[in-house]
């Protein structure tokens, strides 16, 4: 829900950083989002295509790299993945849990183009 | 030829910034700011009035209302029980984020201020990504909202620092399983601090002040 903000954060670093690097344009752009941080893939794409808008990142392509939440049982030790409700451990049904992954929400890197290469590309 | 740039860095990176920022000023003030996060109308409003009656004289709150439209109602409600309330408004947007949180620090006289409250916009997914800087995050859960909420809004129960029962006045009249409601919570976050408590009758109130006057004590010692 709120996504719009977060596109905009995303912006923000993606910029920065292809400014830092005399990118004079931002082609590819790879994200980890866990399952658990409540964001929808789609909808970010759907900010990003207004938010970049006449910004060196416009028309960036934005790749998500899904992490699956995953727990471990506090008592038995077993790691298991979660689909989707909230369950207690499969081996043990023990409710002490460990959430060891699925949290993420960053940014992995970007692809640029640099001034040079891009000259390069339009004149020949 | 494509050059790939390596980042690896949170989103809201530039939030948790102003996070750290906000958390600064508040401990250098010795201002305990607590997060209310709460759906739309588990109560939030009438808790905080509550807990203004019930405090001790000479403790001094100030509030911050976080509204998606600009209208004051809830501000109001806070003014009329006799203590500061700034109104953020929002603008739709459906959390609080550091920003807001850090105008409207700019608005308070911190220095006259004992603990601040921070009335998060009534939404159980958005707030819980955004710091605000606070040093406790209490969630209101209401009885009617139904007893699988921990288990449909894992999120927000996760960081939380107080569970805020409300409502328990309602407990009869309605099919709320106290123990799958509670399992759940211990699942997502062992050993929470809980209050039942109802906001209407005032019922549960003297052990949330205690906990309250305590961390407000501790943040001023």
């Amino acid at each position: 829900m709120h996504e719009l903000a977060v596109t905009e954060s995303l912006l923000a670093i993606v910029i920065q950083f292809a400014e830092e690097n005399k990118a004079s344009k931002v082609t590819d752009i790879t994200l980890s989002i866990g399952a658990l941080s409540s964001i929808v893939d789609d909808s970010v794409q759907f900010y990003w295509n207004h938010v970049s808008k006449d910004t060196i990142a416009e028309e960036a392509k934005l790749h998500f790299n899904r992490i699956p939440a995953k727990l471990r049982c506090l008592d038995c030790e077993t790691e298991f993945i979660l689909e989707d409700e909230l369950v207690p451990c499969p081996n043990c049904d023990s409710i002490h849990l460990n959430i060891i992954a699925g949290e993420e929400f960053q940014i992995d890197f970007i692809e640029i183009l640099k001034t040079e290469d891009n000259e390069h590309e339009t004149t020949s | 030829m494509k050059q790939r740039v390596e980042i690896v860095k949170k989103i809201l990176d530039s939030n948790d910034q102003l996070a750290e920022q906000n958390r600064k000023k508040l401990d250098e003030y010795q201002v305990f700011a607590i997060n209310v996060m709460a759906s739309p109308g588990a109560g939030k409003t009438t808790f905080i009035v509550q807990t203004i009656k019930n405090l001790p004289e000479g403790l001094r709150l100030a509030v911050i209302e976080g509204d998606t439209a600009p209208v004051t109602i809830d501000a109001d409600k806070i003014t009329a029980a006799g203590m500061t309330a700034v109104q953020i408004n929002t603008g739709g947007e459906c959390h609080l984020d550091a920003n807001m949180v850090g105008l409207a620090l700019d608005q308070l006289d911190l220095d006259e201020t004992d603990f601040l409250l921070i009335e998060n916009v009534g939404n159980l997914i958005c707030p819980a990504s955004f710091k605000l800087g606070n040093h406790a995050n209490i969630l209101i859960s209401s009885i009617p909202e139904g007893d699988d909420k921990p288990y449909k809004y894992p999120n927000i129960y996760r960081n939380l620092d107080v569970l805020i029962i409300n409502k328990i006045d309602l407990l009869p009249y309605l099919d709320f399983r106290m123990d799958y409601f509670r399992e759940g919570i211990e699942m997502l976050n062992p050993g929470l601090k809980t209050f039942a408590v109802s906001s209407k009758t005032g019922e549960g109130f003297q052990d949330w002040i205690e906990w309250l006057i305590a961390k407000v004590r501790t943040t001023q010692a």
